[in-house]
């Protein structure tokens, strides 16, 4: 229809039959409603508890220390992962595509401080043991830090765990076995929940600090894992429980199920690396390429060839109808 | 014989102003009768022009039990069982949205629906698809339970390699929380007011002719 063209200038010589929008749209609300409120008394919806920094060290102390010195090594995916956290990690790139990098370090988290050195700071008010020793910590050079580290996340790996506290073999750790202790204390009290939540303010909205920490062991990631909800599981299509999640991004998590996304060594300069950028710009282009679909040869030529449109229109179409 | 007569005024032609301007655009391209037709062209009879009312009514029922959700506060779903179930109704009547969204989507696409000047209405129905996405996006994320949790921490690594990050902090609960009650929901309502309009402007678009146009 040109643009001057009026409805009835388009609709010129086709016959017009009786219609009653507004009747449609009543009873398809009516319609909708019966079919939601039915499912809803049937099968409810999913509202599974969130995990905690308590939960988490209560569960799994020794993964809840393990992550935290960690931190202090420098060696979780937070402390190495680049903006727009921290200039620690390269960030996702491919060529000179880089958006990563392109804004900078908007939301600055220094995995060390804000998870680990920082709480204990703020809890050792009297325990002149952990101020002590966070005074050790800090004083000693980088190369003696990391040696604690390195020697203590080694001994995690076959810590005993009894009424939730870690017992390492004796070893040089420098301060970090009163330092862990108290942290994993703090932590199942609850006090770490809120001391990561500490910004000088009163009311809290932003989760940032408690959930990059969370996102960094293993805790939190098994219990998705048990949930089907992480990323080479189809991610955030699934829902916990029995139920639909967002299915209507199946595209989206589909492409890290395949070549080259899922493939370490990848193709042109895509791997699985560089997964979340690479289809981050494949999905623009195909939704950009789905807009524009009136104006692309073939792709809006396809409904001419497959004559779903003939079963649409079937009266129109139908030799008795047209005479 | 006319004279003209003492003490009357002989009218003039209203003269050009925005609004009767703006007013003679709407009367002429939008017509009540074109807004609520109570007529359609005989081959309107397909099913699949109901997928795009259905998507209306579910739409609907999206905003209504938001708003009595967003009314009780965020918490107030986890607590109580009436919560629990207009959050039910909220959560059915997102999937049912966006299937039959989806429905009609592809039915307008086996239709070539944007033929004969329609390619704009088409567009914001592609736009309304993805400003969606967003919306059902912000409030996964703002379910303040460990669905919400987790989707937060596996989706803040795409949004950061798409330098989204920096500015749209899936972690930060306030800022979803406040898109997905406010300022997506008056984008998808207007989008979709905008596609009505549109649809009901240009009316219905004829069946795929003989020669298979669908440009």
């Amino acid at each position: 229809m040109k643009s001057m063209q009026t409805q009835e200038e388009y609709y010129s010589g086709v016959r017009m039959v009786r219609y009653d929008l507004v009747k449609e749209l009543v009873l398809a609300v009516a319609g909708v409603g019966i079919l939601v409120l039915g499912l809803s008394v049937v099968l409810s919806s999913p509202d599974v508890p969130p995990a905690t920094i308590a939960t988490w060290a209560l569960s799994d102390p020794v993964d809840f220390q393990t992550t935290a010195t960690n931190e202090l090594a420098g060696t979780t995916t937070s402390a190495a992962y680049g903006n727009p956290y921290n200039t620690n990690g390269p960030g996702q790139s491919w060529g000179p595509i880089a958006p990563q990098k392109w804004f900078g370090t908007r939301i600055p988290i220094d995995s060390a401080n804000t998870f680990v050195i920082q709480p204990l700071q703020r809890a050792a008010t009297g325990n002149t043991d952990l101020l002590a020793q966070l005074d050790v910590w800090q004083k000693a050079s980088p190369d003696q830090q990391g040696k604690w580290t390195a020697a203590y996340t080694k001994a995690l790996t076959t810590a005993t765990v009894k009424d939730g506290q870690v017992t390492v073999a004796d070893g040089d750790y420098g301060p970090l076995p009163v330092m862990m202790t108290n942290l994993l204390g703090l932590a199942q009290t609850g006090g770490l929940d809120g001391l990561l939540q500490v910004n000088g303010r009163f009311y809290q909205t932003d989760y940032t600090p408690s959930l990059v920490f969370m996102g960094d062991g293993a805790y939190l990631p098994g219990l998705a894992a048990q949930a089907n909800l992480t990323g080479n599981q189809w991610g955030m299509m699934n829902e916990t429980g029995r139920y639909p999640g967002q299915t209507w991004l199946w595209l989206y998590t589909m492409w890290y199920q395949v070549p080259p996304f899922n493939s370490p060594t990848g193709f042109l300069g895509i791997s699985s690396a560089n997964a979340d950028l690479g289809i981050i710009i494949l999905m623009t282009l195909l939704t950009v390429a789905l807009a524009l679909v009136p104006f692309i040869p073939v792709l809006r030529d396809i409904p001419r060839w497959i004559p779903i449109h003939r079963l649409v229109w079937r009266a129109y179409y139908s030799p008795k109808v047209r005479s | 014989m006319d004279t003209a007569r003492p003490g009357l005024v002989e009218p003039k032609p209203e003269p050009p102003s925005w609004t009767l301007r703006v007013r003679q655009q709407i009367e002429r391209r939008l017509p009540m009768d074109h807004l609520l037709p109570d007529r359609q062209p005989y081959y309107v009879g397909s099913w699949v022009y109901v997928f795009g009312v259905v998507t209306i009514a579910a739409l609907g029922w999206v905003v209504v039990s938001g708003v009595v959700l967003a009314f009780m506060g965020p918490q107030w779903w986890h607590d109580s069982s009436l919560g629990r179930f207009v959050n039910s109704i909220h959560f059915w009547s997102v999937q049912a949205f966006f299937i039959f969204m989806v429905l009609h989507l592809w039915g307008q696409y086996f239709m070539a629906g944007w033929r004969q000047g329609r390619a704009s209405t088409w567009l914001i129905g592609v736009v309304i698809f993805g400003v969606s996405i967003l919306t059902a996006f912000t409030g996964y994320l703002s379910q303040q339970n460990f669905d919400g949790q987790y989707i937060a921490i596996n989706a803040k690594d795409a949004m950061n390699a798409a330098g989204a990050g920096a500015f749209f902090n899936v972690l930060n609960f306030g800022q979803m929380y406040g898109l997905h009650v406010m300022l997506l929901p008056i984008g998808v309502i207007f989008l979709v007011a905008w596609h009505i309009v549109m649809v009901r402007m240009r009316g219905v678009v004829k069946p795929i002719d003989a020669e298979g146009a669908t440009r």
